[in-house]
C-alpha cells in the first residue's frame, strides 16, 4: 500500500479525524460512531485512498467508526454576471492544474473563468473539497 | 481546524510572523533574509510565504523547478538549506483573484497539508494589512511572533503602530520593530521603544539590494543583510 502513503488525501483525512476528536471532546460524547463526509468534485479526493486513510488513522487513534462518503458535483456562480454552472461544463483543464487543484481547491480561481464573462471572480456554491457532514455519537 | 495546524507544527520551536502593515516596506526581503541567515548560522529553518497576492519570496531566494515532495500531505522542498511552502506551486505564473474566504480556507489547507518535520524556527511571509491572513494567523497559531517591519516614512510608520496596536490588544507575542531603509543622512532616530515595544535596530537603504535579488550567495553580501544580521541575531 505504499502508493496509498504518498497520497495528500491521508493529510486530509488526520485534518477530518482531528476535527472529529475535538467535536467529541467538546461535546462529551463517549464514542464516536459514525461520521459522514462529503467530498467535492472541485479537489478531485481520491474515496477509496481516503476511506482507507481515514479506517487506518481512525484505528491508530483506537476508533472503532463507520465511515459514510458521500461526493457533491461542483457548482460555481459568477459574481460578475450571475452565470451558475457546473464544473463540467467549464473548458477541461490540463492534468497539471487539476492537479494544482487537487492540493489547493482556491487556486481554482487562476484556472477557471466564467465560460460567460470569463471572469475569475467567481463562487463556489457546491463541491469544493473535504466537509464532514455530520457526526454521530453516544455521551 | 486550530487542532490539526498546531499539531502539524508541534516540532516548529519558534514561529516568527514578519508583517508591518504597509505595503513595499521589506517584509519579504526580511523573512527571506532571516530565514537565510538563520539556515546559514546551523539553524533548522523554514520559510512560508503567505502573501498570496503577491507572493516573492522565491524571487528573491532564486527558486527553480522545485515542487513539494508528496508523502502523506507535502514535504517542503530545500531552497538554499531553508524549507520553503508558497502558493507559487500551485498557480506558477497565474494571478490569485481571492475573495476573504478564499484565502481563509487556502491557509487552512495549506497548514493543514504541509508537514513541516523537525524545525528551529519558522518564518512566514505576511501580506500587507491586517486582513484575513492576519486573522487567520491570530485564530490558528496563537503562539506565532509578530516582527514588525516599517520604514522612516511616516505613512508606513502609522500603518505599523495600527497593527501594533491590534496585536497587543489581543495579547499576542511580539518579537519587535525593524526600521528598515534607513536613509543615513536623516537625523531624525527612531525611539529605543514604540508603545512599549523595542526597536531593534535599522536597516540602512540598499541601494545594491535589487541586483542581489535571486542570488543568496551575493545577498548574503549585501549592506541590507549584514544589517538584518546585526539587528536580529540577539533574538536567536
Amino acid at each position: 500500500m505504499n502508493a496509498v502513503m504518498d497520497m495528500h488525501e491521508w493529510s486530509l483525512a488526520e485534518g477530518v479525524l482531528a476535527a472529529v476528536v475535538e467535536h467529541q471532546q467538546k461535546n462529551k460524547m463517549k464514542k464516536v460512531c459514525e461520521v459522514r463526509i462529503r467530498l467535492g468534485e472541485l479537489q478531485r479526493v481520491e474515496r477509496d485512498i481516503f476511506r482507507y486513510a481515514l479506517t487506518e488513522i481512525a484505528k491508530l487513534k483506537g476508533m472503532n467508526i463507520r465511515i459514510r462518503i458521500e461526493t457533491e458535483k461542483a457548482i460555481l456562480r459568477c459574481r460578475g454576471c450571475g452565470h451558475r454552472w457546473k464544473l463540467s461544463e467549464s473548458e477541461q483543464l490540463d492534468e497539471e492544474k487539476a492537479e494544482m487543484i487537487h492540493f489547493l481547491p482556491e487556486v481554482a480561481h487562476a484556472y477557471i473563468g466564467c465560460p460567460v464573462c470569463r471572469s475569475p471572480d467567481f463562487e463556489i456554491v457546491a463541491g469544493r473539497g473535504v466537509v464532514i457532514k455530520s457526526i454521530k455519537g453516544v455521551r | 481546524m486550530s487542532t490539526i495546524i498546531n499539531e502539524r507544527l508541534a516540532s516548529v520551536k519558534r514561529i516568527i510572523a514578519v508583517s508591518g502593515g504597509k505595503g513595499g516596506v521589506g517584509k519579504s526581503t526580511v523573512a527571506a533574509g532571516l530565514a537565510l541567515i538563520l539556515s546559514r548560522k546551523g539553524y533548522r529553518a523554514g520559510l512560508l510565504d503567505l502573501d498570496f497576492y503577491g507572493p516573492s519570496t522565491h524571487l528573491i531566494l532564486g527558486m527553480k523547478d522545485l515542487f513539494p515532495e508528496e508523502d502523506k500531505g507535502l514535504i517542503p522542498p530545500e531552497l538554499h538549506g531553508i524549507r520553503f511552502m508558497s502558493i507559487v506551486y500551485f498557480i506558477r505564473d497565474e494571478s490569485t483573484p481571492f475573495r476573504g474566504i478564499d484565502i481563509s480556507n487556502a491557509i487552512t489547507e495549506l497548514l493543514v497539508i504541509t508537514r513541516w518535520g523537525d524545525l528551529d524556527i519558522l518564518v512566514i511571509d505576511m501580506p500587507p494589512g491586517v486582513g484575513d491572513t492576519t486573522l487567520d494567523l491570530l485564530r490558528h497559531i496563537k503562539r506565532a511572533e509578530f516582527l514588525l517591519i516599517t520604514t522612516p516614512s511616516l505613512p508606513a510608520r502609522e500603518t505599523m503602530e495600527r497593527i501594533l496596536k491590534l496585536l497587543k490588544g489581543v495579547n499576542s507575542p511580539i518579537l519587535g520593530i525593524i526600521e528598515n531603509m534607513k536613509l543615513s543622512q536623516k537625523p531624525e532616530r527612531i525611539p529605543d521603544k514604540v508603545s512599549g515595544i523595542p526597536v531593534l535596530g535599522s536597516i540602512r537603504f540598499d541601494r545594491n539590494l535589487e541586483s542581489a535579488l535571486g542570488d543568496p550567495e551575493r545577498l548574503m553580501q549585501t549592506s541590507f543583510m549584514r544589517d538584518l544580521k546585526k539587528v536580529i541575531l540577539s533574538q536567536f
